[in-house]
């Protein structure tokens, strides 16, 4: 294993000595840490990471390799999408997988994708201060210390990272007869995956696609995806969202979609001290009263003051609160602020593409 | 929401310590009786372990010291009219009862309702049969097995399946009587152990999946379904190893995102299968070539592992389960660790911990020392760090094994060749681990290892890295090898800096914790408490790993010393690694460190900490190995000093002490030369009592009766450097005080032995009160008022005394708690422990020796595991080889006896025919035909015989004792060159034994006709 050296720098002028690992090179973005304890692949390339540092609080990383990318009808298995998509990896340990379908090692994956990775920090002491301080601006340099870390630091809140993760063009896979329009603001693939399995065609879009253009699809339904970055200032898709539901084509917003949603139809969102990224979380249905422990990855919330208007809220976070799903009634509109998809997570709430499709067959 | 109507449940709990069943019983039960203490539910515990914390009236609002079997706790029902039952929480002694209790239609008539899993799902996981038949219907795939009732059919089905064969056991204890077999001969010869280890003689015969890993999963469920897989365990040892038996790591760390949720999800739906209500293990065995698993077996109540899982976690399996069980929903528990979320959620853990069982096999003579399907270890530990390696070497230096770590211990530097570490790994000698990192330093590769082995590359890399490291230690930073967990006394260097203190707090850091649940690391930079607070604070040694000698009641003393303490100090905190226990219930101690009982890691901890002083007296065999190093080191001792310790300890200064005195001892020497030894004998002839200075529960204690034997003993022994104790043997009968001191006044209890002098008091079966002369117990008495204030004692001791011919000898003073602490203690309701630290701190109010007055006998009776340790003679002598206690109380001895005796497993009334033999006591062997066979056939052995009893040959009875036709063998002492396949068909048949005349005739006298009394423990006060 390389042995040389890396820094992390923090907004708070905290600096942190490491080993580097990956690419010889610096990545700069927002700071924050995953509770979940396995599922790197997939984690690492999830766009909903595009902008940021991703802080590990298992401290292994690495321990069954990384698999090598299998498509299944144009959709990836093990990974979330082409390429890593932090930019930064921070870890207490770097390890070697021996599993039988590892294809290469951590350390060799992140250099061949040009993303600079840090091993030898106490993450736990990390975690705590993105938990006691919220996010955090950071830098993360392999090889030599910088000078003036500062003039990497980009206001998260302001950038535009869908821009980045969004597709130029439409993507389309074949399958079904009927056919659903994802507007990709960094869709993941186990969403496409979920779909397609329901027996779909899909339509992934360029996120700011106009309301008419996906209307020419005659979607079954419309997919508003998760993705990176701050949903307010994306008034393109809030704009598309509020046509596309005037046709009551049902709408099925995942995460940042949930929260256009919300922004769409008059309610608030707000910036998380510190986010949900973990796979352990419950959410409990208030219909039923069931719990399931899903998948969340966002740093923006909607609570429930702030739900949108013909909005009732689905699923609950008994934790914090923090609204985790919502049915509008007679608009056929369901959000998930959690990942149904998981990937990394549980299956527990995979059922709800099925809601999808039954919302779908009752519009018809 | 709970249900209202329940307003009084019953408990029922594991019994006495034994393998596979240990202290993750008092600690499961007692989170269960905190729950229900907490709805205001009155509780009842059925448990006849009286040196679990359990049975004591913190946890529990009544107790009852009977045997967790049907005829007791119908009589308890009777008379208590529970509403509801929990068997969950007492191991497979407990649920077996349930079972029993509600096919006999008991539970149904007095309409007392089973809390959590219902009966029907208990039967639907542990019938091997109908758990296949459940699975199946529900697609869940099992390995290609059928369950057989019968030798044909087990036959059938293994000819369908082919060899190798998996053979399984339903409603077992710790895979008793499992095995792997290679061929049809195997298979018959394992087939009579597997269908008397059944309860239902049902077994299993299953393909065996060699090389697959082992995964297990935790499952909590509440009424309604809502479910959390709270964690996933990773077994090192491949399938084919009993899950107690292996390496274990949690979080799993070899599975990816798609293998885990693919098994967990497989997890819920065998819960949901069943009908879970409560908490489950679920076993899956996984293919390392592909993403194939089977479910293998799940145990719908708490379990060695879910203890494990517990506090590798620091989710509250047990108590969860209980509040699930009073019907809770999920979401609604609180999780006790952060204080802000619920329970409904997954444990993220930042950091590792290994488990690695401790086995005794040494102690066992021509025990197999091999391990396998069934369980043979007697304790565990966790190392917890933040990498493999860390967690790794911390866990071997707590096995107290005498191995510093993976590396640079006895079998690391030995000359062992490449043929023996491949036999040794290939054979699954006790510590794998510790072999394969010799194969590294001998130049093996990671594929040889393997494949002798089996054990994932993952761990295997690991080790070789630490011997790598090891091996190139001169040019490494001792930072980069602190890291990697080497101790100081690994590395022949004192290490000044000092590791970070981490919280363990189940979601990685994203809350606050509200509980002071902690570890240390060298992979760390910060500190998650605030350090250095002044103040009065006391730092408490716990009993670390349990061993033949060292079992729960060292754990009783322990969190005694730590409740009482709590009004003297500012601060007390505890040190203990041993998952099973309640002294490492992070819920019921105030501030624990799960860590290393080394004096690196202890003093390391205590000065970063500022800690007052240390309390090593209630620790057992380690506290006792610990306490002078510490007070070197310059640590403040809580309690009698060092000195007088010393004085215990030391055979001469002991022994001047007792001249001074004017007490009796037995003639002694410790002879560091063969001429002393010889002059000794020659003074005081043979047998003699021989054993090591510093031991406890007599490991290396041997009777001697000739020169060539002496010899033999003495061959490997280093004489010059640790002294001989050689020790006269007097005859008679064995006594002890267990007494507490404030420097000069006593508070003592007495108790007597059933069995003669000579057979280890651990071994015995013991009474309270004393029952012999009134002027040898006068004079007892005086010798403990004496010594208490010649050596200034304050806290808790033991004397031990031999009485013979009326007159008392002492023949060993341990300054310090003792086994029998829990047990004097509970007979006459006052805590040695509590007066033990307020006699550190305050006079007693009286003068002399005081004795609380006993109301009723108190009996104790060893459980021993013959039938775990295939081979093992069984026998009694002076080292100690079981496990754990049974005890009772009565308004007579022979009931309070009786009632003990039965407590233990697999003890029952003889109902067909009794063996009776023996070459010694035959005194008392003669009587007991007399006794008995007015109610049982009385056989004996030819050339043993005892009166009265119908001689047979040995092949006879071993035919006699296959066909089951004896249940119960009477013999005495060790005549193994004439009846050790007598003793080893009896206890592989699990037929109860009594292996010592004295005792066989005390119980003879009682089997019929004792009057018992079935009250709860206080009445007896």
């Amino acid at each position: 294993m390389r042995k040389e050296k890396a820094y992390l720098y923090l907004e708070d002028d905290t600096i942190l000595e490491g080993i580097g690992f990956g690419a010889q090179k610096i990545g700069a973005g927002e700071a924050i840490f995953t509770t979940s304890m396995n599922g790197y692949p997939e984690s690492l390339t999830d766009p909903s990471y595009k902008g940021q540092l991703l802080v590990v609080t298992h401290p292994l990383v690495g321990n069954y390799g990384v698999p090598e990318k299998v498509y299944k009808n144009g959709i990836l298995a093990d990974f979330e999408s082409e390429s890593i998509k932090v930019e930064g990896l921070v870890i207490s340990e770097l390890t070697e997988g021996y599993k039988w379908n590892s294809f290469m090692n951590l350390d060799t994956w992140l250099e061949s994708e040009g993303i600079p990775g840090i091993y030898g920090i106490d993450t736990r002491m990390l975690t705590k201060k993105i938990r006691d301080n919220g996010v955090l601006g950071g830098v993360l340099s392999v090889g030599a210390p910088i000078k003036n870390y500062k003039k990497y630091l980009a206001d998260y809140e302001k950038k535009n990272f869908i821009a980045q993760v969004s597709p130029r063009k439409p993507i389309e896979y074949k399958n079904g007869r009927q056919l659903v329009v994802v507007v990709d603001m960094g869709v993941k693939h186990g969403i496409l995956a979920e779909l397609y399995k329901l027996g779909y065609s899909l339509a992934r879009v360029p996120y700011n696609y106009p309301a008419d253009k996906i209307l020419s699809y005659e979607p079954a339904g419309v997919v508003y995806s998760n993705g990176p970055g701050n949903p307010a200032i994306l008034k393109d898709v809030i704009k598309s969202f509020t046509e596309v539901a005037e046709y009551k084509i049902p709408i099925f917003g995942i995460c940042l979609g949930h929260q256009i949603a919300t922004l769409a139809f008059g309610g608030s969102v707000e910036k998380m001290k510190f986010g949900h990224r973990a796979i352990n979380k419950a959410v409990i249905d208030m219909n039923t009263r069931r719990s399931y422990i899903t998948t969340h990855n966002h740093g923006y919330a909607v609570y429930p003051s702030g739900i949108p208007h013909g909005s009732k809220v689905w699923f609950l976070s008994p934790d914090d609160n923090v609204v985790e799903g919502l049915i509008f009634k007679g608009r056929n509109i369901m959000t998930t602020q959690f990942h149904p998809e998981a990937r990394p997570g549980t299956n527990d709430a995979g059922f709800i593409f099925s809601y999808f499709q039954k919302m779908i067959n009752n519009a018809r | 929401m709970p249900d209202k109507k329940i307003k009084k449940v019953v408990v029922l709990g594991s019994g006495p310590i034994k393998i596979a069943e240990a202290a993750e019983f008092d600690y499961s039960g007692s989170q269960a009786l905190k729950a229900l203490r907490e709805e205001g539910i009155e509780s009842i515990l059925i448990n006849p372990n009286v040196a679990t914390v359990q049975t004591s009236y913190d946890m529990a609002d009544k107790v009852y010291l009977l045997p967790v079997s049907t005829p007791f706790i119908k009589k308890v029902i009777e008379k208590e009219r529970p509403d509801g039952i929990m068997i969950g929480f007492g191991g497979q002694t407990a649920l077996n009862a349930g079972i029993d209790l509600y096919r006999s239609g008991i539970l149904n008539r007095y309409g007392i309702r089973v809390l959590g899993t219902s009966i029907e799902g208990v039967e639907r996981a542990l019938s091997r049969e109908k758990f296949k038949e459940t699975m199946e219907k529900c697609g869940i795939e099992t390995p290609p097995s059928g369950a057989a009732k019968n030798r044909e059919e087990a036959l059938y089905y293994a000819d369908l399946i082919g060899y190798p064969l998996m053979v399984r056991v339903s409603y077992n204890l710790g895979g008793r009587g499992s095995a792997v077999v290679w061929s049809k001969a195997e298979l018959e010869r394992e087939l009579g152990i597997a269908f008397s280890s059944s309860k239902t003689e049902e077994i299993l015969l299953e393909r065996y999946l060699s090389g697959w890993k082992e995964i297990e999963y935790e499952v909590v469920m509440d009424r309604f379904g809502n479910s959390a897989v709270t964690a996933c365990i990773e077994n090192m040892d491949p399938m084919g190893v009993h899950t107690g038996e292996s390496t274990v790591v949690t979080p799993a760390q070899t599975l990816d995102n798609y293998e885990y949720q693919k098994m967990r999800s497989t997890a819920i739906e065998v819960a949901k299968a069943i009908g879970l209500v409560g908490e489950c293990n679920v076993q899956f065995a996984l293919d390392p070539k592909s993403y194939r698993y089977y479910v293998i077996e799940t145990n719908p109540r708490m379990s060695r592992s879910s203890a494990l899982a517990s506090k590798a976690t620091g989710y509250p399996l047990a108590y969860v389960s209980a509040k699930l069980a009073l019907g809770y929903r999920l979401y609604d528990i609180k999780n006790r660790v952060s204080g802000a979320t619920t329970a409904c959620f997954e444990p993220s853990l930042d950091y590792i911990t290994v488990k690695i069982p401790r086995w005794d096999l040494a102690k066992f003579d021509n025990a197999k020392e091999s391990i396998g399907t069934e369980m043979k270890s007697i304790g565990e530990v966790m190392g917890i760090g933040r990498n493999i390696e860390e967690a790794l070497q911390k866990a071997v230096r707590m096995l107290d094994i005498g191995e510093p770590g993976i590396v640079g211990g006895k079998i690391y530097n030995s000359r062992m060749s490449r043929d023996d570490i491949i036999a040794a790994l290939k054979g699954r000698k006790p510590y794998w681990f510790l072999y394969a990192a010799k194969a590294f330093k001998e130049g093996m590769s990671v594929d040889e290892v393997y494949n002798a082995t089996l054990v994932d590359r993952f761990f295997l890399e690991k080790i070789r890295g630490i011997v790598e490291r090891y091996e190139n230690r001169w040019n490494e930073g001792i930072d980069v090898l602190k890291k990697l967990g080497f101790s100081d006394e690994q590395l022949h260097a004192k290490h000044s800096a000092t590791p970070s203190i981490k919280q363990i707090d189940t979601l990685a850091g994203e809350y606050k914790a509200a509980t002071s649940y902690l570890y240390t690391t060298y992979n760390g930079s910060d500190d998650d408490i605030e350090i250095g607070n002044s103040g009065n604070k006391l730092l408490i040694v716990g009993a670390g790993v349990f061993r033949i000698g060292v079992s729960v009641e060292f754990d009783w003393s322990s969190f005694n010393l730590h409740n009482a303490a709590k009004k003297y100090f500012d601060e007390v905190a505890l040190i203990n690694y041993n998952p099973e226990t309640v002294s490492t219930d992070w819920d019921q101690v105030g501030k624990l460190y799960f860590e290393e009982l080394t004096a690196e890691t202890i003093e390391k901890i205590y000065r970063k900490e500022r800690f007052s002083s240390i309390a090593t007296f209630a620790a057992g065999q380690i506290g006792n190995n610990l306490s002078k190093t510490l007070e070197f080191a310059g640590l403040n001792l809580f309690g009698t000093s060092g000195g007088s310790v010393d004085v215990a300890e030391d055979r001469n200064k002991f022994s001047r002490l007792v001249e001074k005195l004017g007490l009796k001892q037995p003639a002694w020497v410790a002879a560091t030369s063969m001429k002393e030894i010889k002059r000794f004998i020659s003074e005081n002839g043979f047998p003699v009592l021989v054993r090591p200075s510093y031991v406890i529960g007599g490991s290396s204690m041997r009777i001697i009766r000739n020169f060539k034997s002496l010899m033999q003993f003495i061959e490997n022994y280093k004489l010059s450097k640790y002294p001989l104790v050689i020790s006269k043997i007097i005859s008679g009968t064995e006594a002890e005080l267990d007494c507490a001191s404030d420097g000069s006044n006593v508070l003592g209890v007495g108790a007597q032995h059933i069995e003669e002098a000579g057979v280890h008091s651990g071994d015995a079966t013991v009474v309270t009160p004393f029952f012999g002369g009134k002027s040898a117990y006068e004079k007892m008495k005086a010798a403990a008022v004496s010594i208490a204030s010649e050596l200034s004692i304050k806290g808790v001791f033991n004397i031990q005394f031999i009485i013979s011919r009326n007159e008392p000898y002492i023949i060993e003073l341990n300054l310090r708690a003792s086994r029998s602490m829990p047990f004097s203690s509970k007979s006459v309701g006052t805590n040695l422990i509590e007066y033990g630290v307020k006699g550190i701190f305050e006079k007693y109010g009286w003068n002399g020796f005081y004795e609380p007055k006993h109301n009723a006998y108190m009996v104790k009776t060893p459980q021993f595991a013959w039938g775990s340790l295939r081979g093992a003679y069984p026998y009694l002598g002076p080292e100690m080889r079981s496990t754990g206690e049974s005890a009772s109380m009565d308004m007579s001895m022979g009931a309070a006896l009786i009632k003990s005796w039965l407590g233990a497993s697999p003890n029952r009334i003889p109902e067909k025919a009794v063996l009776v033999y023996g070459k010694t006591n035959q005194e008392y062997l003669n009587y007991i035909p007399r006794i008995l066979s007015k109610y049982n056939r009385i056989v004996t052995l030819e050339g043993a015989e005892v009166k009265g009893a119908e001689p047979l040959d040995k092949n006879s009875i071993i035919e006699l004792l296959g066909r089951k036709e004896i249940d119960l063998l009477i013999t005495d002492n060790d005549i193994r060159d004439i009846d050790y396949e007598i003793r080893r068909a009896a206890a592989d048949l699990s037929i109860p034994m009594v292996l010592n005349g004295r005792l066989g005739k005390e119980l003879a006298m009682r089997f019929h006709g004792a009057k018992l009394s079935y009250n709860e423990l206080s009445s007896y006060y």
